[in-house]
């Protein structure tokens, strides 16, 4: 009897154990196998070459690609951590890009339909886009922590209301302009790597030395894993709130400026549409529960890399382009269902009753 | 200081009416609102004020409507379905081309409804066996039913079958050539069962039970499983009803129809006074939240601009001011329990 619980507390230990395989390992093997997929299957896939001085191949176009994903997904990663949700990511990325356009015109708004050949000034360019995607962060941060709304909520007002900002300021049209200088954030190479790689690789260093390096990501964690509590053991947890969700806006504004620059025009219909489900996903996939508390940057990278491979390597397989989405959507649910609790207790007891009755 | 108990007893008699008022703010604030908008429009407007704006507001919503009552009862459980604009949109595809194919409306229509169904309780299935959040796997089965669409057809496809076009001009009439038409009655009928459903079953109270306190409801003896896997059913089938009653009007169907409805049925359950985080609400308040969705358009369309972004701020700000309202209520709400 006694040998029969002392088995069944090992075995806890051990399904323990089990449970604390991290996931961000899951999330990398599964890219690791859409990699080695394509290493059997698609011919060249691996191969860089380098053409004036910059790197071209497969690999280097999917961190091309995944970049404003990334990016958005940084944030979203941070906001999910704090049991929020920032679903209007897309829209502020619409706001965000239709401000550099509109600043990258010169402020004219007459003609909107035209091209517009620009040798604006880079500075307010950026300094508006941004300012404007820092004020919708900062609104969606006032209304989930210091009124009160649930966040998913509180963004849709903005997911809403943004797109049709956004249509508001450009007019309805597809501002489209040349700017050289302006283009080099979306299209340029830097040390022969695609420029929003490196600003992606950017971002990610500054917010990982934030929450590594200043007590940011403990405070972030503790306000997710249990926001009365926190607040009570004297987290100033609305203030937290208030910064992860101005750090997702302006991770969104970044995005929709190099999506505005790799397009050289802005169309607030359809800029940044489906972005926050793509975004939500990678940090999912990336293992940061939609429990909130504990996050893995790093998973949300491997995360982004998934999604945007899973994209290239259908495109690249010659599969009609209706079939992504239903692709998509099966390798998420099968990845989701891995990470389930669920699957592991089963694999972690199934491991139970080899170990006891071996 | 002997009256005091009798002032408190007054007291106590005032505050038990204002309760029981206040139990109903909830769904006369968003009746309230509509009608002042109505009253507005028809105060700009000449024609605005009149029997078939009324008719026409539940005609052109109607898909909207029934896809709305099935989101009702995700949130109302506390869970969410962000399937339903895609699954609206399959199943309208589902019909063209069963239709296209030769097949009668009769075939076609159980298809698209087995579809919608289908999807909703494998998709309730994975939320309740695996403990996955409802917003992940509602939005893979989002993903999932537009790309079936986009299978099966890249391009619109026709619907010619009489009977489409026939169910789009029947309906019941009211006096001149006033009717209120067959997508407005099923709309009406969908959110009447909902409503009966919601008081007068097992099932309806179970749903405000999970939504309430999920660990309660099922310490209590609740089947929490089968009643979330029926809410999910329940929604796939409604937005598959929402489809078909799309044909009508459409007469084909289009893999990007129906875009961000499941945002504007959310913003209708929460402007119709359910309350997100769950146990509170009324598929009738949900009824209204349509309406007032409707006649913010209308009024827009009024106006003469075809300025859908006017249409989307208006309807974000709409959703601002009552989740505010919202707030307020349940602030009271608390200070009055204390």
């Amino acid at each position: 009897m006694s040998n029969k619980e002392m088995g069944a507390q090992t075995g806890e230990v051990r399904q323990a154990g089990a449970r604390n395989i991290n996931p961000v390992v899951w999330s990398a093997l599964s890219l690791a196998v859409i990699l080695l997929f394509n290493l059997i299957f698609t011919r060249g896939f691996f191969s860089i070459t380098i053409k004036e001085g910059h790197l071209f191949g497969s690999l280097i176009d999917i961190l091309k690609r995944a970049s404003p994903t990334l990016l958005i997904a940084l944030g979203m990663t941070l906001v999910i951590a704090t049991k929020g949700i920032d679903i209007s990511v897309g829209s502020v990325a619409a706001i965000a890009g239709s401000v550099a356009a509109l600043v990258v015109r010169g402020g004219d708004i007459t003609y909107l339909q035209e091209t517009i050949h620009a040798t604006v000034p880079l500075f307010p360019v950026f300094a508006f886009a941004l300012l404007a995607a820092a004020l919708c962060g900062l609104f969606n941060g006032f209304l989930v922590s210091f009124i009160g709304i649930q966040p998913i909520v509180a963004t849709l007002i903005l997911m809403i209301t943004g797109r049709g900002v956004a249509v508001l300021l450009t007019g309805g049209y597809v501002l489209n302009f040349d700017h050289a200088r302006f283009e080099f954030v979306g299209t340029g190479y830097l040390l022969g790597l695609p420029f929003p790689l490196i600003l992606a690789v950017g971002v990610f260093v500054i917010v990982f030395g934030l929450t590594k390096l200043t007590p940011l990501g403990l405070l972030i964690q503790a306000t997710g894993g249990n926001t009365t509590a926190s607040r009570y053991s004297g987290v100033n947890t609305r203030v937290v709130q208030m910064l992860v969700y101005l750090i997702s806006g302006l991770c969104s504004g970044i995005a929709g400026i190099i999506i505005t620059s790799d397009v050289r025009s802005a169309d607030a219909n359809y800029m940044g549409l489906w972005l926050e489900l793509n975004a939500i996903l990678a940090v999912v996939i990336g293992g940061t529960a939609m429990t909130g508390g504990r996050f893995k940057l790093f998973g949300t990278i491997f995360g982004a890399l998934i999604i945007q491979s899973l994209i290239t390597t259908i495109l690249t397989r010659g599969v009609q382009v209706q079939f992504t989405l239903i692709v998509k959507s099966l390798v998420v649910i099968f990845v989701i269902l891995i990470q389930s609790e669920r699957t592991r207790e089963f694999f972690a007891k199934s491991r139970r009753k080899i170990t006891s009755t071996g | 200081m002997s009256d005091l108990p009798i002032e408190r007893q007054k007291r106590g008699a005032f505050t038990a009416r204002l309760g029981a008022l206040r139990k109903h703010v909830p769904i006369l604030s968003p009746a309230l609102v509509f009608i002042l908008i109505f009253c507005i429009g028809g105060l700009l407007f000449k024609n605005f004020f009149s029997a078939r704006v009324i008719l026409n507001l539940f005609t052109d919503n109607a898909f909207l409507g029934v896809a709305a009552v099935g989101m009702t009862f995700a949130i109302i459980s506390g869970g969410i379905d962000l399937s339903v604009g895609a699954v609206v949109s399959t199943s309208a595809m589902i019909v063209a081309v069963l239709n296209r194919a030769g097949a009668p409306p009769i075939v076609a229509i159980p298809t698209a409804l087995a579809f919608g169904a289908g999807l909703g309780f494998l998709m309730g299935c994975v939320i309740h066996f695996f403990k996955a959040h409802p917003f992940i796997v509602t939005l893979s089965g989002m993903f999932f039913a537009r790309g079936f669409g986009y299978v099966l057809s890249w391009q619109s496809v026709p619907i010619g079958h009489k009977f489409y076009s026939v169910m789009s001009q029947i309906g019941i009439p009211f006096g001149g050539y006033l009717k209120l038409t067959m997508p407005a009655c099923i709309f009406i009928a969908v959110a009447l069962i909902g409503y009966v459903i919601q008081r007068a079953t097992k099932y309806g109270r179970n749903v405000y039970a999970i939504g309430g306190n999920e660990q309660s409801a099922f310490l209590m003896g609740l089947p929490v499983g089968k009643t979330r896997i029926l809410i999910h059913t329940i929604s796939g089938f409604l937005a598959a009803l929402g489809g078909i009653v799309l044909t009508f009007y459409m007469l084909a169907g289009f893999g990007n129809a129906a875009y961000g409805l499941e945002l504007e049925a959310i913003a209708s359950v929460v402007i119709g006074g359910t309350l997100l985080t769950g146990g509170v609400g009324s598929v009738l308040g949900t009824l209204v939240g349509v309406l007032i969705l409707g006649v913010i358009q209308t009024l827009i369309s009024f106006q003469g601009a075809i300025n859908v972004y006017w249409t989307k701020i208006f309807i974000g700000l709409m959703l601002f001011i009552f989740i505010l309202l919202q707030k307020a209520f349940m602030l009271s709400a608390g200070q009055r329990n204390k």
